[in-house]
């Protein structure tokens, strides 16, 4: 049976990124525990619109835990209080009546603020510009049985490719480094097979591009604890491995010419 | 009446598209940098669009209202997608894959497209495996596949509930390698709001960047639409907040042709509505009636936790209705049956808006690790929005909008009937008919997307050889701009006392009460009069607070409920018009002794394709006769 | 022209900072200048001194020998004298020495040089605070315990290498330093609340070095971590039992029986008179 709760939120506001934003306290009264964290800020924004009052900005589009669009800072918390649950799965039931509720967008000189809970999560596109991807002309593929994958390494390589590029790893390192991010998406296609061919190359332009406008990794596990989709640090080792691996490798081999090898 | 050429290519059934891609003519690859290209959305349907003409040397500008291409709706799809491969030697083919998608859609679909969308299918698995998508596997290293609704056959490839994402983020990935190469310049958070038309052409289109407000034009030689269906003029939907209807009905308000709007699926198992405050709806996968067996207590208003109704005492009512398919049934038909049952005072749940669907067999038969591998996340995310765990008690499940089979008219090209317009994915009216089948829509979207359009597109490319695209600087750009502007203006200057939210959730009532899972004459009427009503309402009465000029979510919502209220109409429109049942359109007045659609087959195969005539005023009807030269229309049995 | 108007785009309005970094064309200067190669570098180094520490507290254990001073004083010379003629005096010490302060000017050098980068990575904090999920405090404070343990390191050398900070240092003598600078308790607790901290460096940082070089496997990631804490304690318990066994008079005061031979060789080797050298005094 679900109950009603009241209240009271403590939100960023922030104009635009040049503004120096403050916090705005918003009573939140009669929410029903069965509303999700979002539908609880469209409740707060009809409100303000109905005092005349701008509304509180948020990503959000498919609100199932998928895109990735979702995401602010509950409590110092990424997504909030619930482990494994972006905010847009969040529900009310796991807050108590008469709870004070913080809530602060992703910080990161790499995701400035556009307006209160909005960020610009670009650089990781550019992450994945860098590499992210496995070079498949469409139509030149063989058939899709010819390539043998161990359900094991597809099992793993699903694990690390189940990355919604939320940010919360981001949001949540102390160090501002987006190394589970970027880690998820490299170990994905090089443990595949079809990796292999830009396995060495990958690694190392996506790890240059990263480290242009994120922090360093210095292993607190912070990302892994926070990410909705419980993706492992364990793929920072690998990364870090494959990194290693492809620095001590011969140039040529890098660069995936006739040289290189699929090891 | 005028008739509408859908261009189908002469020859037998099988042979159409190879011939087609002979006789179309190419655009030579020193020849194809000339050219500019626009693609709107970049879910399935335009990112691999996208990505596949950047790649043959096309320059290609992509635009999305999302922060990123990657987060376009096509990645919550979760069961799978169709491929004719018979992997599995269960009789599958190219022919059974066409067929089965003829049928579920209830004879509304054009022969050719569907055959050809067989055809390919097979291809978009190599190409998605090739490109790293990680499908599930078997222990030998094979792929796997499960089965759908409306199929006998396991055709369904996946990955685990995430099939959408991962085809989704292959998609992008291969966008990004052209984003980085050059060849495709991306434009996220910005949002199409007019195309721009030239001596009958589309030349171009007219966005607002969604973070300063600023209004630009882009030229181009072709415009290709790829944004998704207009699943939320409901409001509740398993759609995206963010999916609208805005860039294909500008196009529509521009000359193109809006075809059979009506046809909207409604998918049997989503998380039933639990209260007002209720943003949207939120599907649990098809696939989970591979094991999840369906049920109501046989009692009326029976109160007991469903553990302790007896197996007696309970009505599989799909097992019951339709052995042969069972609880494997098409949506359409499965989610009617759902309403049936609720209406008549047989739902479960707190208040009565639900039927089980039961998994305590399955976990017995299989073992709760087995289920847990197959659905561990559509568990754990039904778990996280109820509370209740569904390994312990069945999960409560209701029909929710899903996809709608309408769309911009197209021709066998995928071009609309204006010249230059292109039209691919959920947006065009599509391959689906009336009604379409579990993991078919991530088939089409790629389809057309990798393989379609690419190849069509280059026959209308070759007319427009040398020829400089339109400058972004001439009457026709200028006007639409202007026109844009003002609109934007007018939305802001109304200082209403309504937001916009609270108008689109009435329109999204009135939506779902008389044009959703049943229609009849008066529900339509009615609410053609109360859609009328609340447009005008909206137009005086609507609260955007904010400006143009800086991140403004609110106006952003205007646009498109503003969209979706003159889209509403049509819908009833031509929900009216069709004096018959077929698929996901159900006509009370038209249905079989047992309940089932009665489809008219003389009277209405064809495509309804609607011209606008000015917001409030009653659409122009053009026809797309159906013809079946291969198949034998009959009544759907599933029985 | 293919486009409209282009200048005031979203992307520029919202672009971040980006950091542009130098090429080198020397492969390990290329390699260094990445944060994952620094953080290589500080796990191979934190190797290289966690090496040194074991072998620094083992060494020490000598302390419980019945006899001592001259096991612990013998091992000091035996580090002195090892290698020779094939090395010079000292020789191996030294190269024992070079080896130790590279680590420990490379680990400090890329810790400070990737904290920089961090810093810049989030510039403006939580307002709002934030609370820690996964992150023990060892983690959260290895900047601080390394700071406290670097500047510690100085004052350990000053008072048991170098002699200044020690009033009764004997060169040459280590059970007689060891033994009189841990007489003073204000020493010894710096000593133990040090070597607390360095514990602390340990856990997170002896586990931390398989992530940094890659060495993660599901069949010995649980061992990791176990390695990280029985490392830590096995120094923490060993360092800090010396001063407690000094204050407790578990130790024998010394008594100089390292003998006379090779206290005036030492001093000859100096070039100096044992009995001019600072801080000596006579017990006999």
């Amino acid at each position: 049976m679900s109950k009603n709760l009241n209240l009271t939120l403590r939100v960023w506001r922030q104009r635009g990124p040049a503004d120096s934003g403050a916090f705005g306290t918003y009573k939140a009264d009669g929410i029903n525990d069965d509303m999700s964290f979002l539908e609880m800020l469209d409740v707060v924004n009809e409100r303000l619109i109905g005092d005349g009052k701008d509304p509180i900005a948020f990503d959000h589009d498919c609100r199932e835990g998928i895109c990735g669009s979702c995401g602010f800072v509950i409590d110092g918390r990424p997504h909030g209080p619930q482990p494994g649950t972006t905010v847009c799965q969040l529900h009310m039931r796991h807050f108590n009546d008469g709870d004070d509720i913080t809530v602060e967008p992703w910080r990161a000189a790499a995701f400035p603020i556009i307006k209160d809970l909005v960020v610009s999560r670009a650089p990781f596109d550019k992450i994945i510009q860098a590499g992210g991807y496995i070079s498949a002309p469409t139509g030149a593929a063989r058939d899709a049985n010819s390539t043998l994958i161990p359900k094991p390494t597809a099992d793993l390589a699903f694990d690390a490719a189940a990355c919604i590029g939320c940010g919360a790893c981001v949001a949540a390192c102390p160090n501002g480094a987006a190394q589970l991010f970027t880690s998820a998406k490299i170990a994905h296609l090089n443990l595949l097979p079809q990796g292999q061919p830009e396995r060495w190359s990958r690694v190392t332009s996506m790890v240059e591009v990263m480290e242009s406008y994120f922090g360093s990794c210095t292993n607190y596990r912070e990302c892994e604890a926070v990410c909705p989709k419980g993706i492992s640090i364990d793929f920072i080792a690998k990364m870090n491995r494959d990194f290693l691996q492809a620095k001590f490798r011969d140039k040529k081999k890098l660069a995936g010419g006739p040289l290189g090898d699929a090891g | 009446m005028p008739e509408l050429n859908a261009s189908v290519p002469p020859g037998p059934l099988a042979e159409k598209w190879d011939n087609h891609k002979f006789d179309t003519k190419l655009v030579a690859p020193q020849n194809r940098r000339k050219f500019q290209i626009i693609v709107v959305g970049t879910g399935l349907a335009g990112g691999a669009a996208a990505a596949t003409l950047g790649e043959m040397g096309y320059n290609v500008k992509a635009f999305c209202f999302q922060d990123s291409p990657r987060r376009a709706h096509s990645i919550a799809a979760q069961g799978g997608i169709n491929a004719a491969k018979n992997y599995k030697s269960d009789g599958d083919s190219v022919h059974r894959l066409f067929y089965d998608t003829i049928k579920g859609g209830d004879y509304r679909a054009r022969e050719a497209n569907v055959h050809r969308l067989a055809e390919i299918s097979t291809q978009i698995i190599d190409q998605c495996v090739a490109q790293g998508v990680p499908f599930a596997r078997e222990y030998g290293g094979l792929l796997d596949n499960r089965s759908f609704g409306g199929a006998q056959v396991s055709r369904t490839f996946y990955a685990r509930g995430q099939t959408g994402q991962q085809l989704e983020l292959g998609a992008y990935q291969a966008l990004s390698r052209q984003v980085e190469l050059g060849s495709v310049k991306m434009y996220p958070r910005t949002e199409m709001l007019d195309l721009v038309m030239k001596d009958g052409r589309a030349v171009g289109i007219v966005v607002r960047d969604l973070v300063t407000g600023e209004i630009t034009s882009h030229s181009a030689h072709a415009v290709v639409l790829a944004t998704g269906g207009y699943g939320n003029v409901f409001f509740l939907s398993t759609n995206a907040k963010g999916s609208n209807v805005t860039a294909t009905w500008r196009a529509h308000k521009r000359g193109a042709y809006f075809a059979n709007p009506c046809y909207t699926q409604i998918h049997p198992t989503c998380i039933p509505v639990s209260g007002d405050y209720q943003s949207k709806l939120t599907l649990m996968s098809e696939s989970l009636r591979n094991d999840g067996r369906v049920w109501v207590p046989k009692a009326k208003g029976d109160k007991r936790p469903a553990n302790q109704i007896p197996d007696a005492e309970r009505d599989y009512y799909l097992e019951r209705r339709y052995p042969s398919f069972g609880n494997l049934v098409p949506r359409d038909v499965a989610s009617r049956a759902a309403k049936v049952v609720v209406d008549e005072g047989y739902g479960v749940g707190e208040i009565a808006n639900g039927v089980y669907l039961d998994f305590a067999d399955a976990i017995r038969r299989l073992g709760r690790a087995t289920i847990e591998q197959r659905y561990g996340n559509l568990f754990d995310m039904y778990a996280k929005i109820t509370g209740d765990n569904p390994y312990e008690v069945p999960m409560r499940i209701y029909p929710a909008v899903h996809y709608t089979m309408g769309g911009l008219w197209v021709d066998y090209n995928l071009m609309s009937n204006i010249p230059g317009l292109f039209v691919i994915g959920e947006a065009n009216f599509s391959d689906h008919g009336a009604n379409r089948l579990g993991a078919s829509a991530l088939m089409q979207g790629l389809a057309d997307g990798y393989f379609v359009l690419p190849t069509t597109i280059a026959g209308e490319l070759a007319t427009q050889l040398n020829q400089p695209p339109v400058s972004t600087d001439s009457a026709e750009f200028r006007a639409a701009e202007q026109s844009v502007k003002d609109g934007i203006s007018r939305l802001l200057g109304i200082k209403g006392s309504r937001t916009v939210d609270s108008f689109h959730r009435q329109l999204g009532k009135t939506m779902w009460e008389h044009c959703g899972m049943a229609r009849n004459t008066a529900g339509l009427t009615a609410a053609l009069k109360e859609i009328g009503q609340l447009r005008e309402e909206f137009w005086s009465d609507v609260r955007v607070l904010g400006e143009n000029e800086s991140l403004n979510q609110s106006l952003e919502k205007a646009g498109r409920v503003a969209d979706f209220l003159e889209l509403g109409e049509l819908m009833c429109q031509d929900a009216l018009h069709r004096e018959e049942s077929c698929g996901g359109h159900f006509r009370e007045e038209h249905q079989t002794p047992d309940g089932e659609a009665l489809r008219d087959d003389d009277n209405f195969a064809y495509v309804a394709a609607w011209e606008f005539a000015g917001a409030g005023r009653p659409g122009v009807l053009h026809k797309e006769d159906l013809n079946f030269e291969f198949v034998h229309l009959a009544q759907r049995s599933y029985k | 022209m293919l486009s409209g108007s282009a200048p005031r785009t979203s992307a520029a309005a919202q672009a971040p900072a980006v950091r542009q970094r130098r090429k080198h064309h020397l492969w390990v200067l290329y390699f260094y200048g990445s944060a994952i190669g620094k953080k290589a570098v500080m796990a191979v180094t934190g190797i290289v001194l966690l090496g040194f520490v074991l072998m620094h507290m083992v060494g020490n254990l000598k302390l419980y020998y019945p006899d001592a001073e001259r096991h612990l004083n013998a091992y000091g010379e035996w580090l002195r004298t090892f290698g020779e003629p094939a090395l010079p005096h000292t020789g191996f010490l030294w190269i024992l020495r070079g080896g130790l302060i590279l680590s420990f000017i490379l680990h400090i050098h890329a810790a400070v040089s990737l904290t920089l980068m961090n810093r810049q990575a989030r510039p403006i904090k939580y307002q709002g605070g934030r609370s820690y999920a996964a992150a023990d405090y060892a983690a959260r404070t290895m900047r601080w315990s390394g700071f406290i343990i670097g500047f510690y390191v100085l004052f350990h050398l000053a008072d048991l290498t170098w002699g200044n900070a020690n009033p009764d240092f004997i060169r040459g003598e280590p059970y007689n330093n060891l033994y009189y600078s841990f007489e003073r308790v204000p020493v010894a607790l710096v000593y133990i609340v040090a070597n607390l901290l360095l514990g602390l460096h340990i856990y997170h940082g002896a586990w931390s070095l398989f992530q940094s070089l890659g060495l993660a496997n599901p069949r010995f990631n649980q061992w990791r971590r176990t390695f990280a804490a029985v490392f830590a304690a096995a120094i923490v318990i060993g360092n800090v039992s010396f001063p407690i066994a000094v204050l407790a008079g578990a130790v024998d005061e010394p008594e100089h029986i390292t003998g006379e031979a090779r206290l005036i060789e030492h001093a000859h080797t100096l070039g100096t008179a044992a009995e001019t050298l600072p801080g000596v005094t006579f017990h006999a």
